[in-house]
């Protein structure tokens, strides 16, 4: 006679496995931010004039340029994303209640699509020039001005 | 000239005050303080002084311990806020000119006094199918190289006092968490060469509830009695999982 041993914690369908994924992203998306933030941080506050350069001419410029767009948009998701999933975390060591917790992961989530999707369409509307703004509200680099 | 002897070869012994955590869920009040001054010797350990409060001052306080040597893993306790064995702890390598306190690990329910109950970590500790599973027949020994005895030696080590898995963070918040104690012990099989059933316990332990929800604050492997590094091995778990194999 043999005895068969119930492999535990089957019971449950299998679902895909967040957590790793989360767990990986992290990892990455923290590397990938340390470079991406110092890069950041050394063009606006130490080449050519340093912090002194930035004026709304500056960040008008850097997005009209493809190579910045780019890498402050993946700037933006990545640390979003990272910083909630991180606050995530947080709430599922700390939140005991169910309803508490499924509220404020929602919160978290929703909040976090929310500065996304602005933070995405700054980026690439972003017109420093705008065709309907009145001439004396405009930048004085603006052609119209 | 005899009591000149007597006091060289004497054990120095003095007074400590100790505050034990008590709790007696029949008596209907809330757990509580209650402060013993006991006589000890520079040789005692913290185990020994529980003792002497139960053998002469107070029959009543309730702690477990079996070998009272540090192998059986009965007397986990927070002793001065940090999980320690009471029968490894030595009273004059604390700071006796404070009151010492004593009380339950957390994290699990109190039944009396010190004494948790433990099922919840056992039910962590089975889930991981602690076991060597093999499918050939027993009938010759398994042979196996001191390198890969090596690979797991550290883990062989727990002796499930619950000192890691009680002073774990992650595990206080809800105890839904497997726990480090469960995944030292699934790693002692993982990473057994003669063992065939890695992937499943990696499967196991790569659940919403396992390996992931470990933040490396490392207050396990500084709570090990044994001194194990538990947050290297739950790290190794994790990189295995990762890698889909040992």
């Amino acid at each position: 006679m043999s005895i068969v041993i119930e492999p535990p914690r089957s019971s449950k369908p299998k679902r895909t496995n967040w957590e790793k994924y989360g767990w990986m992203y992290m990892r990455a998306s923290g590397v990938l931010l340390v470079i991406l933030i110092f890069g950041h941080l050394f063009t606006n506050l130490w080449l050519g004039e340093g912090i002194k350069a930035i004026d709304f001419a500056f960040v008008g410029g850097k997005w009209s340029d493809p190579f910045w767009q780019v890498w402050d948009l993946l700037m933006l998701w990545l640390a979003l994303i990272h910083g909630t999933n991180g606050m995530r975390t947080i709430v599922n060591d700390y939140a005991e209640r169910v309803a508490v917790r499924k509220t404020l992961t929602y919160v978290l989530w929703a909040t976090c699509a929310a500065l996304i999707v602005l933070g995405t369409l700054v980026i690439f509307t972003f017109d420093p020039c705008p065709a309907n703004g009145t001439i004396e509200n405009l930048p004085s680099f603006c052609p119209a001005k | 000239m005899a009591t000149e002897f007597e006091e060289m070869g004497a054990v120095p012994s003095f007074t400590v005050t100790l505050f034990v955590r008590r709790y007696n869920q029949e008596d209907g009040l809330e757990a509580r303080w209650q402060d013993f001054d006991v006589q000890v010797h520079g040789t005692d350990r913290v185990l020994d002084a529980l003792h002497k409060i139960k053998w002469e001052i107070d029959g009543s306080l309730t702690f477990r311990r079996s070998c009272a040597h540090g192998v059986c893993g009965s007397d986990a306790m927070r002793i001065n806020g940090r999980n320690r064995l009471a029968c490894k702890t030595l009273i004059k390598d604390l700071d006796i000119t404070q009151p010492i306190y004593v009380e339950p690990i957390k994290g699990l329910e109190v039944e009396k006094d010190l004494v948790v109950n433990m099922e919840p970590f056992y039910k962590a500790y089975r889930d991981v199918q602690p076991f060597l599973i093999a499918s050939d027949k027993p009938a010759k020994e398994r042979l196996q190289s001191p390198e890969d005895r090596e690979r797991f030696d550290d883990t062989t080590k727990c002796i499930l006092c619950a000192a890691c898995t009680s002073s774990c963070p992650v595990f206080w918040t809800d105890g839904q968490y497997f726990g480090p104690a469960a995944i030292v012990n699934a790693h002692r099989f993982i990473f057994d060469s003669r063992d065939e059933a890695a992937e499943v316990r990696l499967d196991i332990l790569n659940d919403k509830e396992g390996v992931w929800r470990c933040r490396t604050t490392f207050n396990c492997t500084e709570a090990c009695p044994r001194g194990i590094q538990v947050t290297k091995a739950i790290a190794e778990v994790k990189q295995a999982i990762l890698r889909g194999r040992a």
